[in-house]
């Protein structure tokens, strides 16, 4: 079963969650796998303190143009909706890092003189904490298209894993779809404010397009108002649970450790959460 | 020669867009003959990305020489250069103005862009 775990809004507590899930599920006795999608700023490793084993390169594949056999048609440019292509009279340029490596271009050449090479976008860490499977996308600095190194953490994803549990960057663009979309369930952490809900509302609709099921749970839960609570029961979006706003869970969170084991109470919470998210699929 | 002008009408008295890649319009002039025609540049103008290479595509396929415009991005300008297309950048006031400003040797080309990219 892969779940992603994924907002709109930024620092709701999207790794808290997902790595104290990892923690409890791994110590129930499931195999468990921890992925951080968020190959921007990856910060799973914090709380897990992974040991890595292996790290290879990410590679996209990037078009390259044989002048030889170019006709400078514009095929190729016309294919690409990331304009990462300029066909212009006697020369055809890439802007490679504006592209996605769909490979549509390759396809659209009618006269063959496209070929793909890979160029390194990242770097992927495999290792384990404890009994957690641990993978990690790193992105480049520079980098501007992080969906092909998301693509290259998920492909990574351990096949014998009961629970594979994806750390979704943030927002509703290409990364956070780039996520959430193939998985068979989505956790929407959000907060109780009126920044919470207008980027949960997002959030909602763009896991509501991919036709993804999905829940809701509330960090920082004393905080802020009911409109999230409001939203969601109007909506009929489950509620699968509530986060405190408590200060031992601030402080432990600032230590980087583990509230599932530093702070009274919040292995229940966890847990509860856990059990919602396994039976969907039992 | 022909040369583009960044505009937000499509006239030869319209003022000139500053942007080039998001231009409202381009307008190809005749710097001889004074003729002059305006393409539409919406398409790139509501881009998600990529609006100054292909606007420097579609400049290079409209047989334009040089680019009269407020700023360019550094991939404009690559894909502009690589096209042999001078780049002449600052430009203010009405297309008809930075055409004569030009023909005059007025509007130097530029050697490299002057905005940042986007998406760096």
């Amino acid at each position: 079963m892969i779940v992603a775990i994924a907002s709109g809004k930024g620092g709701t507590g999207k790794t808290t969650v997902a790595v104290n899930l990892a923690y409890l599920a791994a110590r129930s006795g499931r195999a468990t796998a921890y992925l951080d999608c968020d190959v921007e700023e990856p910060d799973g490793h914090v709380f897990l303190r992974p040991e890595i084993e292996e790290q290879q390169p990410i590679e996209k594949l990037v078009p390259t143009v044989d002048p030889e056999r170019c006709t400078y048609c514009g095929a190729c440019a016309r294919v690409c909706r990331f304009g990462a292509i300029a066909s212009l009279p006697k020369q055809t340029v890439i802007f490679s890092e504006l592209c996605h490596a769909c490979g549509g271009c390759r396809l659209a050449c009618p006269v063959d003189a496209i070929r793909e090479v890979p160029r390194t976008i990242g770097i992927l860490r495999r290792g384990h904490s404890g009994e957690i499977r641990f993978l990690e996308g790193v992105l480049n600095v520079g980098e501007a298209m992080s969906p092909p190194a998301i693509r290259a953490v998920k492909a990574a994803a351990p096949k014998d894993a009961e629970l594979i549990l994806l750390d979704a960057p943030p927002g509703t663009s290409c990364p956070a779809v780039e996520t959430v979309r193939g998985c068979d369930y989505v956790v929407l952490v959000t907060e109780p404010t009126p920044f919470g809900l207008n980027d949960l509302v997002l959030a909602v609709e763009m896991v509501r397009a991919l036709r993804r099921p999905f829940g809701v749970v509330v960090n920082r839960a004393d905080v802020g108002n009911g409109r999230v609570r409001e939203y969601c029961a109007g909506q009929r979006i489950p509620m699968l649970g509530e986060i405190p706003d408590d200060r031992a869970a601030a402080e432990a969170y600032s230590r980087g450790q583990m509230l599932v084991e530093a702070v009274d109470g919040f292995a229940e919470r966890f847990g509860s959460l856990l059990a919602r998210l396994v039976e969907r699929k039992a | 020669m022909k040369v583009i002008v960044s505009a937000q009408g499509p006239k030869i008295d319209s003022l000139i867009d500053p942007r080039f890649g998001r231009a409202r319009y381009f307008l190809l002039v005749d710097t001889d003959t004074r003729e002059c025609s305006a393409h539409d540049n919406a398409q790139n103008l509501n881009a998600p990305q990529g609006a100054g290479i292909q606007a420097a595509q579609n400049v290079a396929r409209l047989g334009a020489e040089a680019v009269l415009t407020g700023h360019v991005g550094p991939k404009a300008f690559a894909a502009l250069q690589a096209a042999g297309i001078t780049v002449h950048t600052g430009v203010s006031g009405t297309v008809q103005q930075a055409v004569e400003q030009f023909v005059s040797g007025g509007l130097p080309s530029a050697g490299k862009a002057d905005v940042e990219g986007h998406w760096v």
